[in-house]
C-alpha cells in the first residue's frame, strides 16, 4: 500500500521539481532586471491605449 | 498605420454589471439576515429556509459566485476586449454564459434553502449543479482564450495572464473537490473520507479564495486602476514577478486552515511556511497598486472611483498581511475557529472585493452610457457609509474573536476551565448586534449606489456596440534584439495557460498525493466503526442542516479543549466520514465528544434542545429546529446510501443493504423507547430527529471505547 515510497528513487522526484522552480525564479528575476525600458514602457501603456485619437471614449 | 474597425461589445458588460448589483443586494441581505439571526435567535420562526444553519451557505455562496463572480465577468468582458483590441469571440457564447451563470445561481440558492448540500464549504452545490458549473466554465474558457487568440495586440498584458491563470485553476480545484459519487439527483457522497476529505476541501477552500476572490481582481486592477488614474501601473516588471510567485506560492497554503487538527504534520507545515512566503507576492501587487498613484495622489481626493479603489487595494494589503500571520501556529491557537475569522474574510470581502467592484461601477457605468455619474455626492456618501460600515463590522469581530479565545483558554487557581461554552457564547451578543449595524451602514450604502446608477444610465444614452479604429496586427513580428524566453511566451497564449497549470499542478500533487497514497499518513484505530444505517442516515440530517456551520468536530490537542471536550481528534478516526464534519468556526461547541463522557446528555435532553435550544440552554444563540420532531425520515434511501458507502470503501458486510433498515428501526425504536422513559415524550421512531439524536449519541463513542480497552489492558 506504500505506492510513493515503492517507487525506485522516489525522492529525486521533489529535488527535480524544487531545481526547476528554483532555475525557473531565478531566470524571471534575470529576464525581468534586463528587460528593456522602451517596450516596457510600450506594455504598460496598453490599457489606457492612446494610439488612435479618433477613439475618443476608451 | 493601418487601421481596422473592431466593434466591441457593451451589452455583455451592461447584462454582467446589472447582475454585480442585483446579487450584491440579495448576498449581502442575506448576510444580514444571519447577523440579525445570531442577536434574535427565534428569528426563523421555526421555518427552515429562513434558518441560519442554511442560510449562511446561501450567503456565502450569494456573495462569491453570484456578487463577485458576475463582477469577475463584467470586468473581464469589459477589459478583455480592450486589451485586445477585438470584440469576444462568440457574442452567443457570452449570452450563453451569462444566463447559465444566473441559472446556477438560482438554482444554488433554491437547493440550498432546501438543505441540498455536500457540506464542504464554499463547495455546497450538488453534483447536477457542479457539472453545470463545469460546463459554463469550459464555454468562458473557450470564450476568453479564443479572444486572445484573435486579439489585435501582440502582447499579452499581465491583467490577462491572472485572468488565465483564474480559469484553469479554478477549475481544476473545482472539478478535483466536486468528485462525488451520487445516491440520488440531491445527494451525493464525495469520494474522500476524514483527513483527506478536509486536505482536499481546504486545498479548494483555500484557492478559491486565493483564485476567485484574488487573481481575477488582481487582473482587474491591473486594468481599471490605471485607466481611473489614467496612468500607466507602477512597475510592470513587478508585476511579473508578482504573477508567477503568486499563483505558485498560493497553491500550496491551503493546509493553514487545519493547524492543530488531526492532518499529518507536515503538511500543516508545508501551508505555513508557504503561507508566510505569500507576504511578498501579496505586498507586491499591493505596493504596485498604491504606487500606481505615486504622483496623483491630489487625484484621490477629487474622484470617489480613486478612492474606493484605494482603500479595496488597502484591505488587500491588510487582508494578505493578516493571513500569514493567523498561519502561524500561535497565532492561529487564538484565531481559529473564533469570530477573528469573520473579521479576517470581510475585510476582504467588503474591502478588497466589495470596494474594487464599486469603484469599477462607478467608472463603468458613465463611460458606456456616455455620461458623467448622476450624483457625485451621493457616491462620496457611499464611499463614507460604506467605509464606516466595514469598520462596525469588523472592530466588534475582532473584540468578539479575541474575548472567545480568551474566554475558551481561561482556567481557575484549581485548574478548571473558568466559563462554560455558553457563557461564552452569550458574552458576545452585545458584539453581534453591532456587527449586524456594520453590516446595515454597508448594505444602505449599496442602496444608495444602486439607485445613482440607475439615474446615471438613465441620464445618459447607452452604446451596446463601441465601434472604434484600432492599428491592424502586421503579419510578421521583427523580435526586438535580446528578447528570449519570458517575452514570446507573453504572446502565446495557450502555452502560457499550459505552463500556469504545471504550476498550480505540481504544489497541488506534493500536497494532496501523499495523504492519499502513505497509508501511515492516517493510522487505523481498530475500534473505529462505520456508522449504523440510523446513524447514517442522522448524519446527512446533520450536514442537511448545515450543522458544521457553527460546530467543529474537532477537538485540538490544547489543554483548555481537552478539559472542555475530552480526549483531542486523531486523524484514524473519520476514516468513514464521507463528507468529513470537522467544521470551521464554533458560534457554538465542539461536538466530536458528544456522545461520551462529561458531554454525553440523554435521549430526552436532545429531543428537547433540537426543539428548543434556548429554553433548555438559557441564552442560546442556536435556532430551533422544530420541524425535525414532525418530518418523517425517509428510509427508502437506506440501502442506496449503505451501497455508495460500500463502493467508497466503508467495510459493511455483503448484501447488508438489504437488511440495514431492519436494523434501522430496531435502534429507532430503543431511542423513541427512551424518550417515552425519560421524559414520557411521544415520538414516532421514525421522526427526523430520532435519527439525529442516534447520530449526536454516536460521536466520539469509538474512541472511546479504544481508551476503555486500552485501560482495561494496563490492569
Amino acid at each position: 500500500m506504500h505506492y510513493l515510497s515503492d517507487i525506485d528513487g522516489v525522492s529525486i522526484y521533489p529535488i527535480i521539481s524544487l531545481f526547476i522552480f528554483f532555475v525557473f525564479f531565478i531566470g524571471l528575476f534575470y529576464w525581468v532586471q534586463k528587460m528593456d525600458k522602451s517596450s516596457i514602457d510600450e506594455i504598460r501603456n496598453i490599457p489606457l491605449d492612446n494610439s488612435n485619437p479618433n477613439n475618443l471614449n476608451n | 498605420m493601418d487601421y481596422v474597425k473592431v466593434s466591441y461589445d457593451n451589452k455583455i458588460v451592461k447584462q454582467f454589471a446589472v447582475a454585480t448589483v442585483f446579487w450584491g443586494i440579495i448576498g449581502m441581505t442575506v448576510g444580514l439576515w444571519i447577523a440579525l439571526e445570531l442577536v434574535f435567535p427565534k428569528l426563523n420562526m421555526g421555518i427552515p429556509q429562513l434558518t441560519f444553519s442554511r442560510d449562511r451557505p446561501i450567503h456565502t455562496n450569494a456573495v462569491i459566485f453570484a456578487f463577485v463572480g458576475n463582477g469577475i465577468f463584467m470586468g473581464v468582458y469589459y477589459s478583455l476586449q480592450r486589451l485586445c483590441k477585438t470584440r469576444m469571440l462568440s457574442d452567443f457564447l457570452s449570452k450563453l454564459h451569462f444566463w447559465a451563470w444566473q441559472l446556477i445561481i438560482v438554482l444554488a440558492a433554491l437547493s440550498l434553502s432546501m438543505g441540498i448540500t455536500t457540506g464542504k464549504e464554499y463547495a455546497e452545490l450538488e453534483w447536477p449543479i457542479d457539472i453545470l458549473i463545469t460546463l459554463v466554465w469550459v464555454i468562458f474558457g473557450i470564450n476568453m482564450m479564443g479572444t486572445i487568440i484573435k486579439r489585435r495586440e501582440r502582447h499579452i498584458y499581465v491583467g490577462i495572464w491572472f485572468y488565465i491563470a483564474t480559469l484553469v485553476t479554478v477549475a481544476m480545484l473545482h472539478i478535483v473537490n466536486s468528485l462525488e459519487i451520487p445516491i440520488s439527483l440531491t445527494k451525493s457522497y464525495p469520494i474522500y473520507a476524514g483527513v483527506q476529505d478536509a486536505l482536499v476541501q481546504w486545498w479548494y477552500g483555500h484557492n478559491a479564495v486565493a483564485f476567485f476572490l484574488t487573481t481575477p481582481y488582481l487582473g482587474l486592477m491591473y486594468y481599471f486602476l490605471p485607466k481611473a488614474a489614467n496612468r500607466p501601473v507602477y512597475s510592470y516588471k513587478l508585476s511579473i514577478v508578482h504573477f508567477w510567485t503568486l499563483i505558485f506560492l498560493y497553491i500550496w497554503a491551503g493546509p493553514h486552515h487545519l493547524l492543530y487538527t488531526a492532518l499529518p504534520h507536515w503538511a500543516q507545515t508545508l501551508g505555513t511556511v508557504f503561507s508566510i512566503m505569500l507576504i511578498a507576492p501579496s505586498w507586491g501587487g499591493m505596493v504596485n497598486g498604491l504606487l500606481t498613484l505615486r504622483g496623483a495622489w491630489d487625484k484621490v481626493r477629487e474622484d470617489v472611483v480613486l478612492k474606493f479603489m484605494v482603500v479595496a487595494v488597502t484591505a488587500y494589503g491588510m487582508s494578505t498581511f493578516e493571513g500569514p500571520m493567523l498561519s502561524l501556529k500561535n497565532v492561529n491557537a487564538i484565531g481559529h475557529f473564533t469570530d477573528w475569522i469573520v473579521a479576517h474574510v470581510h475585510i476582504g470581502a467588503l474591502g478588497w472585493n466589495g470596494f474594487l467592484t464599486f469603484g469599477i461601477l462607478y467608472w463603468l457605468i458613465p463611460k458606456m452610457w456616455r455620461t458623467n455619474i448622476y450624483s457625485k455626492s451621493a457616491a462620496n456618501f457611499h464611499f463614507w457609509i460604506g467605509t464606516l460600515g466595514i469598520l462596525v463590522y469588523a472592530v466588534p469581530m475582532y473584540w468578539s474573536g479575541f474575548t472567545q479565545a480568551l474566554m475558551w483558554k481561561d482556567f481557575t487557581p484549581e485548574g478548571n476551565l473558568s466559563y462554560t461554552f455558553l457563557e461564552t457564547s452569550t458574552q458576545l451578543k452585545g458584539m453581534y448586534a453591532l456587527r449586524s449595524i456594520g453590516g446595515t451602514l454597508y448594505l444602505i450604502g449599496v442602496f444608495v449606489m444602486a439607485w445613482n446608477l440607475i439615474k446615471t444610465a438613465k441620464q445618459g444614452s447607452f452604446l451596446a456596440n463601441e465601434d472604434v479604429e484600432v492599428p491592424a496586427m502586421a503579419k510578421t513580428y521583427n523580435k526586438p534584439k535580446g528578447e528570449f524566453w519570458h517575452r514570446p511566451l507573453e504572446r502565446r497564449p495557450v502555452q502560457f495557460m499550459i505552463l500556469a497549470l504545471v504550476m498550480v499542478i505540481i504544489g497541488g500533487v506534493i500536497e494532496l498525493v501523499p495523504t492519499f497514497l502513505i497509508k501511515s499518513n492516517i493510522p487505523t484505530i481498530a475500534s473505529v466503526k462505520p456508522y449504523t444505517p440510523l446513524e447514517l442516515q442522522g448524519r446527512d440530517i446533520y450536514v442537511r442542516e448545515g450543522c458544521y456551520v457553527c460546530h467543529s468536530q474537532m477537538v485540538r490537542p490544547f489543554r483548555s479543549e481537552v478539559k472542555r471536550y475530552g480526549e483531542y481528534s486523531k486523524a484514524g478516526e473519520f476514516v468513514y466520514d464521507h463528507p468529513f464534519q470537522w467544521g470551521s468556526k464554533r458560534t457554538g461547541p465542539d461536538l466530536a465528544r458528544e456522545g461520551v463522557g462529561t458531554l454525553k446528555k440523554n435521549d430526552s435532553w436532545h429531543y428537547m434542545h433540537m426543539l428548543n435550544p434556548g429554553e433548555v440552554s438559557t441564552g442560546s444563540v442556536m435556532p430551533p429546529y422544530p420541524w425535525l420532531h414532525k418530518n418523517e425520515l425517509d428510509t427508502s434511501t437506506t440501502a442506496a446510501k449503505i451501497r455508495v458507502m460500500q463502493k467508497l470503501g466503508v467495510p459493511y458486510p455483503e448484501g447488508y443493504d438489504k437488511i440495514a433498515n431492519q436494523d434501522l428501526m430496531k435502534q429507532a425504536d430503543q431511542i423513541a423507547a427512551n424518550l417515552q422513559t425519560e421524559k414520557e415524550i411521544e415520538s414516532s421512531s421514525t421522526a427526523e430527529i430520532i435519527a439525529l439524536i442516534a447520530y449526536l449519541q454516536r460521536l466520539g463513542v469509538d474512541i472511546n471505547t479504544e481508551t476503555n480497552l486500552q485501560n482495561q489492558v494496563k490492569k
